[in-house]
């Protein structure tokens, strides 16, 4: 078993409750930040290498370092429950759990930053989990953890929490401000960044449920300490919400640096695939991040080992690499279609833009239904070109990055798998099925492939 | 967004839900109560048969002190609020990619053949409806559904079966209250 930061006494009988929380110890790191200089705790996040676990990967410590404490404006700590990146399930399993955690981590977190207001903003499906965290914020309030002059250090705490209702772009972090504000939730051009211009205008840390979980630990015993765990600049653990075709879908924490065969073959974790059909692809770090072919999953282009690391998975670059993402890892074997299901996350990517900028509200239209259209049966060669000059003309051209995460994995299934979109120009009749290749996988009929045929377009 | 003027019918928000939003509201700084908007839309919505009527968010922009204008707006804006009547019973399936690898098309299929309705459509005894939603964070639990506050995770057409005829005996929880 590998180390266990996060998940440690998650099967403590009651762990969701203070009591049984603080008797394992929690709520200590509180205590030694209060007696610490607030910058000496950014410091030692700083050591920890601990980056983002939100889906960019940016070092904690130094996003902390950039939040304005000159103007003498009030700051905030704003943590993004907002977790709806598809394929992504671990920040629900972390709040559902262990509510207490990400109380600590807000409070510890905040007396870094001097932040005397901070926010947990969470997806307003979660309802039942709001609940869990405003029982576990009220238990916090009446034990003297928040509110006025903590424990008597003088430092004063509000923390509460709110939620969203429905809009995936809110988990962007200026979307989220909007949102949080009682408005639309359209991202902010940036500059300003939150750290100076955040929340009422005030300087502001935005950060995933995960990486604030994470502080407690990394007060408590060092920023050293930490950096031991993991690989290179992959320190700590990291949570990976595993799903699709595996035998053991679930959340589980892992040491960076684990191998990904032994991440999806061993019995700790996934536990191999689910049936005896073999793996086809797999997207390992959420839906934006690029799809990988089963070739290209446990080795890389070099023929190296890939790890579990934000440099191993990303190896290759976008050519022949993903990314480690929100760590919402998607398995498919051989009955799955990578065209439809390319239509699905193009579908979701034209439901979610908030539709300010026209390349990202129109070119995601496009690729829904150019997708579609392919999927279908009607589609034409011209079009997988069509669909290749749409991604390309989203990407880099928009307020925000979610036109680059609908234009990324359009890319990649057309880099990757071009055949099997071809496929689907010359075989209409056969793709019409829904389960095309639930009846006939790819190895079955790739060798109609070969056939000379009047080219289609 | 269909702003129903028509299908009207009275807003109901009680002693509880005002004293609610008091609570939310104090969650915020003074002169940023609009902070609690989404929260309030929550609460009346879950008080009103599920859905939004237009006396109902003009009541919530005078509790909240903000124009109406804001409050459709964002009530337009996430998918979660309802402008539009929906069955007692909403059916919102995920058919996102992980929920598709574990059958997820095919049990909303079975639904709405089940209960003789499209995706969209509300049963002519107004109790169900059926719905296809983006990922809901259920992706390892596959296939599923949210009804009201809670989730309904690794269905299979047996337990769809049961979950409809819980339903009907009313024995199902929407709301996940304090
Ligand atoms: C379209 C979009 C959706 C996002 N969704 C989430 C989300 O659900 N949760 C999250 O923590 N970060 C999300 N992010 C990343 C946030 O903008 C932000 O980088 C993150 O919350 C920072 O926290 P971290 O540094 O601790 O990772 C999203 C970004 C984009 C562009
Ligand atoms: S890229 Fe898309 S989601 Fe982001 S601001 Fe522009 S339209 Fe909105
Ligand atoms: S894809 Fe269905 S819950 Fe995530």
């Amino acid at each position: 078993m590998g180390k266990k930061i996060l998940l440690e006494h998650v099967n403590v009988e009651g762990i969701h409750t203070y009591e049984v929380y603080r008797k394992v110890g929690g709520y200590a790191s509180v205590e030694k930040a209060l007696k610490m200089a607030p910058n000496d705790i950014v410091e030692e996040v700083k050591k920890s290498g601990l980056r983002g676990r939100g889906g960019a990967g940016f070092p904690t410590g130094m996003k902390w370092s950039f939040i304005d404490k000159k103007s003498g404006r009030p700051r905030h700590l704003v943590c993004n429950a907002d977790e709806s990146e598809p394929g992504t399930f671990k920040d629900r399993y972390l709040m559902e759990k262990l509510p207490h955690l990400l109380v600590e981590g807000m409070i510890t977190s905040s007396i870094a930053l001097e932040a005397n207001l901070s926010y947990i903003y969470i997806r307003g499906e979660y309802m039942w989990v709001y609940r869990i965290l405003e029982r576990a914020i009220n238990e916090a309030y009446a034990n003297g953890w928040l509110g006025k002059n903590i424990k008597g250090s003088g430092y004063d705490l509000d923390l509460h929490v709110t939620c969203g209702a429905g809009a995936y772009i809110c988990g962007e972090e200026t979307a989220l401000i909007e949102s949080l504000e009682g408005k639309r939730g359209n991202p902010r051009i940036k500059p300003p960044f939150p750290a100076v211009v955040g929340l009422y205008g005030n300087p502001t840390v935005v950060n995933n449920v995960e990486s604030l979980m994470n502080i407690p630990w990394i007060v408590e015993n060092g920023g050293e300490e930490y950096a031991k765990i993991g690989v290179g600049r992959s320190t700590g653990t990291k949570l990976i919400s595993a799903s699709g075709n595996i035998r053991k879908p679930g959340v589980y924490e892992i040491e960076l640096g684990i191998t990904v065969e032994d991440f999806v073959m061993s019995d700790e974790w996934c536990g191999g695939m689910q049936t005896d059909r073999p793996l086809k692809a797999c997207v390992p770090g959420g839906s934006s991040v690029p799809i990988l072919p089963a070739h290209l999953l446990f080795k890389t282009a070099k023929d190296e080992t890939r790890l579990m690391t934000y440099e191993s998975m990303s190896d290759g670059g976008f050519a022949t690499g993903s990314m480690i993402g929100s760590g919402g890892f998607i398995v498919y074997d051989d009955r799955q279609c990578v065209v439809r299901n390319t239509w699905n996350f193009s579908r979701f990517y034209h439901h979610e833009s908030c539709g300010q900028c026209s390349p990202c509200r129109e070119g995601t239209g496009w690729l829904e239904k150019v997708t579609w259209r392919l999927e279908h049966g009607y589609g034409s060669m011209a079009d997988i070109d069509l669909l290749w000059d749409i991604q390309r003309k989203i990407e880099g051209n928009t307020i925000c990055p979610l036109g680059d995460a609908a234009a990324w994995p359009v890319a990649a299934a057309i880099r990757h798998f071009r055949h099997e979109f071809e496929y689907h120009v010359r075989y209409p009749e056969k793709v019409k099925d829904r389960k095309h290749f639930e009846h006939e996988p790819w190895e079955q009929v790739k060798h109609l492939m070969t056939k000379q045929e009047a080219v289609l377009v | 967004m269909s702003l129903n003027v028509k299908t009207q019918q009275p807003v109901v928000i009680s002693e509880k839900t005002l004293a609610r939003v008091a609570e939310l509201k104090s969650r915020f700084p003074e002169g940023k109560h609009k902070s609690a908007l989404l929260t309030v839309l929550h609460e009346v919505q879950d008080e009103n048969n599920d859905w939004l009527t237009v006396d109902a968010m003009d009541k919530i922009a005078e509790l909240l002190n903000i124009k109406p204008i804001e409050v459709y707006e964002v009530a337009s804006f996430y998918s979660m609020y309802n402008q539009k009547p929906v069955g007692k019973y909403m059916f919102e399936f995920c058919r996102t990619s992980c929920c598709v690898t574990r059958g997820a098309e095919d049990l909303i299929e079975y639904t709405c053949n089940k209960l003789g309705v499209k995706e969209g459509e509300v049963t002519p005894d107004g109790l169900f409806s059926v719905k296809g939603v983006e990922c809901l964070g259920a992706c390892g639990y596959a296939p599923m559904l949210q009804l009201g506050d809670f989730y309904h995770e690794f269905l299979t057409p047996e337990k769809m079966d049961q979950l409809i005829e819980d339903c009907k005996a009313g024995k199902v929880e929407k709301l996940s209250k304090v």
